[in-house]
């Protein structure tokens, strides 16, 4: 064999390499010498395929945003003006305050529907059921439209006794369920349905040896989900509410079709009368980034909470970023170094 | 000794009445009969060992005690108390789920696979039913739950959750978390089946320790030395029926029946 020195692997020698093959098994896991073998110095795996894809998309993506900055039509000083418009801000926090009480009603309403749907009593378990048929299976822009015209429906609210004449109180439909009273109620509900399917699920997925040991610790069925199984379940259920949440702020959206006031109704409203349509859309797509960003930080947050116990680290974009440097770097200047090394 | 004898009515003894008596206990889940008229009583203080094959309804009958399994014929008391029901004026009336909570707080159980509450470090898994169910205050609790831990040698582990614990470890704050309630009976669900061979002995160590202290088991298991060891009467059963029971250095060493000679054979 001649040492062509471009092999790091045969810099090493050759004697001691053919050496556990020869000896008897026992002592032949140990080296004889007593000497622990140096780290696997081998040429890595070339990605050329990786270094084409990547320069492809970094040459498109400059060229793609190169000319969206050189558009004259962007009109990036009316982004500028709306930007912190009183407009705009008011709209922003009407639509923060649309997704923070739709998803708190939902998640509520949705672990009461759950629950219904696991129950025992059918009666209950087949209302929980129809009640997601129908919430989870129409379009939310029908069941937001719905609810803004529910006047036209059920002009009248009377509590009463039925099938009598008996009246306690009556109300105007259109005084009770205002406009946004029905965009709550259309996007709470809607929200309900699904996220009944989530807390399912996320019960579901709790073992039932948890139930049985709670029960012989002597704990009631309440006690038992809210102290053993729900906390469990949440580790289930946080990441698809997550989405949930960023899929409603951008659902409040629909809500400009009925009652108006959030972030899309007012640059909607301004871009009819300017006809800034482009430069306004990108006001609103801003906020609804700012505003999607800054929701996954406490998701993170309840994630780890949750998390407790369960053990399992997940790649952070960091460690994935050196990963991906590391598989397709050249070989280290210390490699190539000892290489010339083992040539000489 | 009082060994158990099956198929015919219990004797309760002069002194108290068994810590647990069950009466002709029939068990079906669908079609299939899973025990098929067991009887037997376990006096305070005793170690009962169950062994069998599998199915042979010797988990079904222990779960049946801690009523995580109704039965659907018979009778089973624990320290008296009929299971699932109060009965008065000769009538039999179905317990609430929280009178079933209540009754089960006398019978500790631990199971094969451990079911440690995973969000929950060790410490907590212990206090948590006295702090939520017996409504102890915390710092009781916690003094109580670090002496539970040290007793089963664990001490060190208190705020380890359970992912981080081996086998064996995870099976003694099981045990510990039991022990917790102060029960009067403690059942053993196959509790070393699902350890590595090596851990094994901890487990064993600590239920002796606890058989010792005078604590009244039922075990499941298919530890033939540990039931002849530490067990005061051996129960061998087979297709829901009590083939066998009585001192274990008899029944494990020189079985009367076919059937449990053919098991024991097996296993050993």
């Amino acid at each position: 064999m001649t040492p062509s020195g471009t092999l790091p692997t045969e810099s090493t020698n050759p004697m001691t390499a053919t050496q556990p093959s020869s000896t008897a098994a026992p002592e032949g896991l140990r080296n004889p010498s007593g000497a622990r073998p140096g780290p696997i110095e081998a040429v890595p795996v070339r990605h050329p395929g990786r270094w084409i894809a990547a320069v492809l998309v970094l040459v498109l993506g400059i060229g793609a945003i190169a000319s969206i900055l050189q558009n004259p039509n962007l009109d990036l000083p009316t982004v500028a003006e709306y930007l912190f418009k009183p407009l705009t801000i008011n709209g922003v926090l009407i639509t923060i305050w649309l997704t923070v009480a739709s998803m708190i009603m939902g998640v509520f309403g949705g672990i009461v529907v759950a629950v219904m749907r696991l129950s025992a009593n059918p009666v209950l378990s087949v209302a929980a059921m129809l009640f997601i048929w129908v919430f989870r299976g129409t379009p939310l822009l029908l069941q937001l439209i719905f609810w803004g015209f529910i006047g036209a429906f059920i002009p009248k609210i009377v509590i009463g006794i039925p099938f009598t004449s008996v009246e306690f109180w009556s109300f105007t439909t259109s005084d009770l369920i205002p406009a946004t009273v029905a965009a709550l109620l259309a996007l709470g509900l809607n929200e309900m349905a699904y996220a009944a399917e989530i807390v399912r699920a996320g019960i579901q997925s709790v073992d039932h040896g948890q139930t049985e040991a709670a029960h012989s610790l002597g704990m009631s069925p309440a006690k038992t989900l809210r102290r053993v199984v729900l906390p469990q379940a949440m580790r289930v259920i946080i990441p698809p509410m997550g989405n949930e949440t960023i899929t409603m702020l951008k659902s409040t959206s629909l809500v400009a079709i009925v009652a108006g006031d959030d972030l899309m109704s007012n640059i909607r409203e301004a871009y009819t009368q300017n006809y800034k349509i482009i430069p306004l859309l990108i006001v609103a797509a801003i906020w609804y980034l700012v505003l999607t960003s800054i929701l996954s930080i406490p998701q993170m947050w309840l994630e780890r909470r949750y998390g407790r116990g369960f053990t399992g680290a997940r790649p952070t974009i960091g460690s994935r970023v050196s990963t991906f440097t590391q598989s397709i770097a050249l070989p280290s200047r210390e490699s190539r170094a000892s290489k010339k090394e083992s040539a000489s | 000794m009082t060994a158990t004898i099956p198929q015919s009515a219990p004797v309760a003894p002069v002194g108290e009445r068994p810590m647990v008596d069950a009466v002709d206990v029939h068990k079906r889940f669908g079609n299939l009969e899973v025990l098929k008229g067991i009887t037997m009583s376990v006096e305070r203080g005793q170690v009962v060992c169950l062994l069998g094959p599998s199915g042979s309804g010797k988990s079904t009958f222990l779960r049946c005690i801690n009523h995580l399994e109704q039965i659907d014929a018979g009778m089973i008391r624990v320290a008296g108390e009929t299971v699932g029901y109060r009965e008065r004026n000769g009538k039999l009336y179905e317990l609430r789920e929280r009178e079933v909570a209540a009754q089960r707080r006398k019978v500790g159980m631990v199971f094969q696979r451990f079911n440690l509450f995973p969000h929950m470090t060790a410490l907590e898994n212990v206090i948590e039913a006295p702090t939520q169910v017996a409504g102890r205050s915390k710092a009781d609790a916690r003094a109580q739950g670090l002496r539970l831990l040290a007793q089963v040698g664990l001490a060190e582990k208190a705020d380890t959750y359970p992912a981080q614990l081996s086998g064996g470890q995870q099976q003694r704050v099981a045990i510990a978390r039991a022990l917790a309630m102060e029960p009067e009976v403690m059942l053993f669900d196959e509790p070393t089946s699902a350890l590595d061979p090596e851990l094994v002995g901890d487990v064993l160590d600590v239920m002796r320790g606890l058989a010792e202290s005078g604590m009244t088991m039922i075990v499941v298991t298919h530890e033939i030395g540990f039931a002849r060891e530490v067990g005061d009467v051996a129960v061998f059963m087979d297709g829901g029926v009590v083939v066998e029971a009585g001192d274990p250095a008899q029944v494990l060493v020189d079985p009367r029946e076919e059937r449990t000679r053919a098991f024991l054979s097996k296993v050993l």
